[in-house]
């Protein structure tokens, strides 16, 4: 069965990188270098290769290398199960621009190319920070399920736009909202059977797992109903609370994403810093199985610094298990000791930075 | 200096506005017109004069013409029970290059947007409203686009009509006539097969 991997990655000045191409295998990929070397450009440019703003959420116009500031590219020659496909991103100043296969594309055909999940350090704090965040994360494992729920939430956020400013006008339209509504409605269903449907994917791919990691019990807390016409008159029923405070209160754009440590029956925020880093790769990994069985190929696996944070003991369980997902996992970390027990089984980038300019040295 | 002289200049520059033209393309034109000025400049500067003390929009259905009354309402062979409902003139023309439809129009002037301030009064909606109910409208068919804007305004206007009695119908949304389903995206699927029909 043919996997997931990308085999050919340029960039063109993408942050650090002036000018780089590397050709990669379907084997993992550990990147090793100083602070500062440009190691997590260089899995950002791979998380570009999905849709949306990638794993830092940076705008098209942030990502030009400086102080040339001449927009960037990223060029990548993938493996999929659908067959070899040409990738081709980028952003002169504007929004950013995609084609496949030489074709112009929208950015929701990257979603079909390529399933993407990362993990950065930043997300450490994800159980006992705001819902913002467990939301995103959230969305973007449903999105690894299903290419379409972009659209959706694209669709979703639109019309509740619209509608948070006939709130903030306090415009009386019932009319207008009632046609808003019923596009939320619409689109907010499918968001919330998506996610449902997702997570249930996941608790199915965590069952009977043999796996280093504890298992998390994932459930969504949704503020008002998710069946399309409940949703749409729930909606209606809200105006007058929502016209006081002047945005919408409820709805799928509130659900929040919570998690239980499974064996300790204790909710993930009360466990220790460890044990939420753990139960993220946990969940990270039972996606990659889901998505795997689902799509035909893991997911590109993106984990930055996932290395440091963890004992020798998991650091190889980590490992093995990857590679027997046969998923392109991409992991950075500072020093290559971080990354020897997988010796010979993975591809090493050595990444360095001169005048501004970051080198990548393969020396596998 | 190559410069045009400043008139020239100014010509270029107000042609490179118009859309589908850029700075080059609108060079081009501005020479080639110069070159033939008999029979392009002249007649185009007339054309143009003419048109801007004539043209102007319909007090019946908001499409472009030259008297107070445009030649599809003015038509009396066009039928007066059916209202088709499009966004701008560009869309009606588009209707109309099918040669399918035989009823009025009623051109909106946009979609609803709160985000830019365009609500059902700027949106020629209450007179919509006026003329199915004096034309005595059987059908509106509303030929809005497939955004979200579009379907907002389609809701509101079905909304708007349900108290008349009249029936409400839009376009359908699926596999373009010549498309190959290996192209299209997953929504026009979906929609496609949601309004399946049997043969």
């Amino acid at each position: 069965m043919p996997g997931l991997a990308v085999t050919e990655l340029t960039l063109s000045h993408f942050r650090s990188h002036r000018r780089m191409t590397l050709e990669a295998g379907p084997r993992p990929v550990a990147i090793f270098g100083p602070n500062g070397a440009g190691k997590t450009n260089l899995i950002e440019a791979v998380s570009l290769l999905s849709p949306g703003r990638g794993m830092r959420r940076a705008g098209a116009d942030e990502i030009a290398r400086r102080p040339e500031a001449l927009g960037w590219k990223i060029g990548a020659e993938m493996d999929t199960p659908s067959g070899r496909h040409s990738v081709e991103t980028w952003s002169e100043g504007g929004p950013r621009s995609v084609q496949v296969d030489g074709k112009p594309a929208p950015q929701a055909a990257l979603g079909r190319i390529a399933r993407v999940v990362w993990l950065v350090p930043s997300m450490d704090r994800l159980w006992i920070e705001a819902s913002e965040g467990r939301r995103r994360f959230l969305d973007r494992m449903v999105l690894a399920f299903d290419p379409g729920h972009g659209e959706a939430s694209l669709a979703y956020e639109k019309a509740m736009r619209q509608r948070n400013r006939l709130l903030k006008d306090q415009v009386r339209d019932a009319g207008w909202y009632g046609a808003l509504e019923a596009q939320m409605a619409s689109a907010g269903a499918r968001i919330a059977s998506a996610r449902r449907s997702a997570l249930s994917r996941i608790a199915a791919a965590q069952e009977g797992a043999v796996t280093a990691f504890p298992a998390a019990d994932l459930f969504v807390e949704a503020e008002g109903p998710e069946e399309e016409d409940a949703l749409a008159e729930a909606f209606a029923r809200g105006r007058p609370a929502d016209l006081h405070a002047g945005r919408t209160l409820i709805g799928p754009h509130r659900t929040d994403l919570g998690a239980t440590y499974t064996a300790k029956g204790v909710p993930a925020a009360q466990c220790s810093t460890g044990e939420q880093k753990a139960l993220l790769i946990s969940l990270v990994l039972a996606q990659a199985r889901a998505v795997a069985e689902d799509a035909g190929a893991p997911p590109l696996l993106l984990l930055d610094e996932v290395a440091a944070h963890l004992d020798e003991g998991r650091r190889a369980a980590l490992y093995d298990e990857i590679v027997r997902l046969g998923a392109q996992a991409w992991m950075t970390g500072t020093g290559p000791e971080l990354f020897e027990p997988l010796e010979g089984r993975a591809q090493r980038l050595h990444v360095t930075e001169a005048d501004g300019i970051s080198r990548v040295e393969d020396v596998t | 200096m190559d410069r045009p002289p400043s008139d020239i200049e100014a010509l270029i520059e107000l042609m490179a506005r118009l859309p589908g033209l850029g700075p080059r393309s609108a060079r081009r034109a501005v020479l080639r017109m110069i070159k033939k000025r008999g029979q392009l400049l002249q007649p185009l500067s007339e054309a143009m004069v003419k048109v801007a003390a004539t043209a102007r929009e319909c007090v019946n259905c908001g499409n472009v013409g030259t008297s107070e009354l445009c030649a599809i309402c003015a038509d009396p062979r066009r039928e007066t029970g059916e209202i088709c409902v499009v966004e701008d003139v560009a869309d009606l023309w588009a209707m109309e290059r099918s040669q399918v439809f035989k009823g009025r129009y009623h051109v909106l002037g946009g979609t609803l947007s709160a985000l830019d301030a365009v609500g059902p009064d700027e949106l020629r909606i209450p007179r919509l409203v006026d003329r199915a109910k004096t034309e005595e409208a059987r059908e509106v068919i509303l030929a809005l686009n497939a955004t979200i804007d579009g379907q907002t305004t389609a809701h509101y206007i079905a909304g708007e009509l349900e108290a008349l009695g009249v029936r409400v119908t839009s376009l359908a949304q699926g596999v373009p006539i010549g498309g190959e389903l290996d192209y299209l995206d997953d929504g026009t699927i979906t929609a496609a097969l949601n309004a399946r029909k049997s043969l």
